[in-house]
């Protein structure tokens, strides 16, 4: 995705770059109300990402989000590839560019229509906190039953571990490995999901 | 499924296990760890060679461990850069041909060195399939290792950190097996080193574009 230099290490995004990095590196060191803000923070800059890649895809805004929530997966799986000595904003966005290829990929350019007849239309910055994806929720019935139950009510209902925990009477323990064996499930049938 | 949600259940496992282990040392400790499995592959089945203190004072057979130890830290340097998103290989990719120029100066010098009848016989050595396939059979635990490391990076060119890997586990096996090696000639190395090693980053590669990706 080529970008713009001067927008894109003008005043704001070196603040953010700084505002990012710092919270990433307390994320890496157990602060996990930093790691949240962070993602809150990401999500708006990669929706932003992905609405311009589908934009030149000629594509329209409507399955932005699919990419959003994998982008998101993606770094968080990933994030032990973030080194400290690193600039943090290129490290997204090279994710980023890399989850909008696979998705575009997985679509086979399908719709070709002309970039122009979108770009007016694009929002600029859509940060509405309802903003939901089809394609997550659909892939996670590949998981099997148990395991598929608390992911959805981790994932869909917003619940915390310790409730979900309660709610399917098993330890936080199981809940948890039952999480994040569910979060990489997620990541390998986002890979297959267009073959 | 509300990003806000997924966000959630994110923060969530974050909490669940809130330090993972840097890459760095994922990387390092995995290649220390194939590095000697092969180590001990290699005192078990070859062994080093029997006149090795008299051979450690000649320069063709001290040569042949500049050559693969300058292979090893540049690619392991390139597999380390290509590992990470974002993070530039470019500089790590053109110090790959270090090793290459070093044994290409020490094969012109050979063939001004020593008498053209000499040439096809140092060439062909005393055991060039055996050094193809043990360089080639002691790159194994090093590639795994590396394809470990690599498995939780995010390499956003998966062929090229393949073949890279397959360079350093080959560098690796390849300075193991110069210990055993009886032929220390350049054009030796240049020769049958240098075709296990291409088949290992080949092999390297081609694994890479299916199991790597992410």
């Amino acid at each position: 995705m080529p970008c713009n230099e001067t927008e894109e290490w003008s005043g704001n995004r070196v603040r953010e770059e700084a505002q990012w990095a710092d919270w990433m590196r307390a994320a890496n060191a157990g602060d996990s109300g930093a790691y949240r803000r962070l993602l809150e923070a990401l999500a708006p800059f990669l929706r932003k990402l992905a609405a311009r890649g589908f934009a030149k895809a000629g594509l329209s805004a409507g399955d932005v989000e699919d990419v959003v929530q994998e982008t998101l997966l993606a770094i968080h799986l990933k994030r032990q590839t973030w080194d400290a000595d690193q600039l943090f904003t290129p490290w997204v966005r090279a994710i980023a560019r890399n989850k909008l290829i696979d998705n575009l990929r997985r679509r086979g350019n399908r719709t070709e229509l002309p970039i122009e007849d979108f770009v007016d239309v694009l929002p600029a910055e859509a940060a509405s906190e309802e903003l939901s994806a089809r394609e997550a929720e659909r892939l996670l019935s590949i998981l099997g039953g148990r395991q598929q139950e608390i992911v959805r009510a981790i994932c869909v209902e917003g619940s915390s571990i310790r409730e979900a925990a309660a709610r399917f009477g098993i330890t936080e323990g199981a809940t948890r490995v039952a999480l994040h064996r569910g979060l990489s499930a997620l990541a390998v049938a986002y890979r297959g999901s267009g073959q | 499924m509300k990003t806000h949600d997924f966000i959630n259940a994110l923060a969530e496992d974050h909490a669940a296990r809130p330090q993972p282990q840097p890459l760095r040392w994922t990387f390092l400790t995995a290649m220390a760890a194939g590095l000697a499995v092969a180590a001990v592959a290699f005192a078990l089945v070859l062994g080093i060679r029997p006149d090795v203190v008299s051979a450690i004072q000649t320069w063709r057979y001290d040569f042949k461990f500049v050559v693969t130890l300058t292979l090893a830290v540049t690619s392991a340097r390139l597999v380390w850069q290509l590992a990470r998103p974002a993070a530039d290989a470019r500089s790590a990719g053109v110090a790959i041909a270090a090793a290459p120029l070093l044994l290409f100066g020490a094969v012109l010098y050979e063939l001004w060195a020593i008498p053209a009848s000499a040439w096809l016989p140092r060439a062909i050595g005393s055991n060039s399939v055996a050094c193809v396939l043990s360089i080639t059979f002691l790159s194994i635990a090093p590639l795994t290792a590396a394809f470990y490391a690599l498995k939780r990076g995010a390499p956003l060119r998966p062929g090229l950190a393949g073949a890279a890997a397959g360079l350093l586990a080959s560098a690796l096996a390849a300075t193991l097996y110069a210990m055993h090696c009886p032929d220390d000639s350049p054009l030796f190395g240049a020769i049958w080193y240098t075709a296990a090693m291409a088949l290992v980053a080949g092999a390297g590669s081609a694994a890479a574009r299916r199991l790597l990706r992410w």
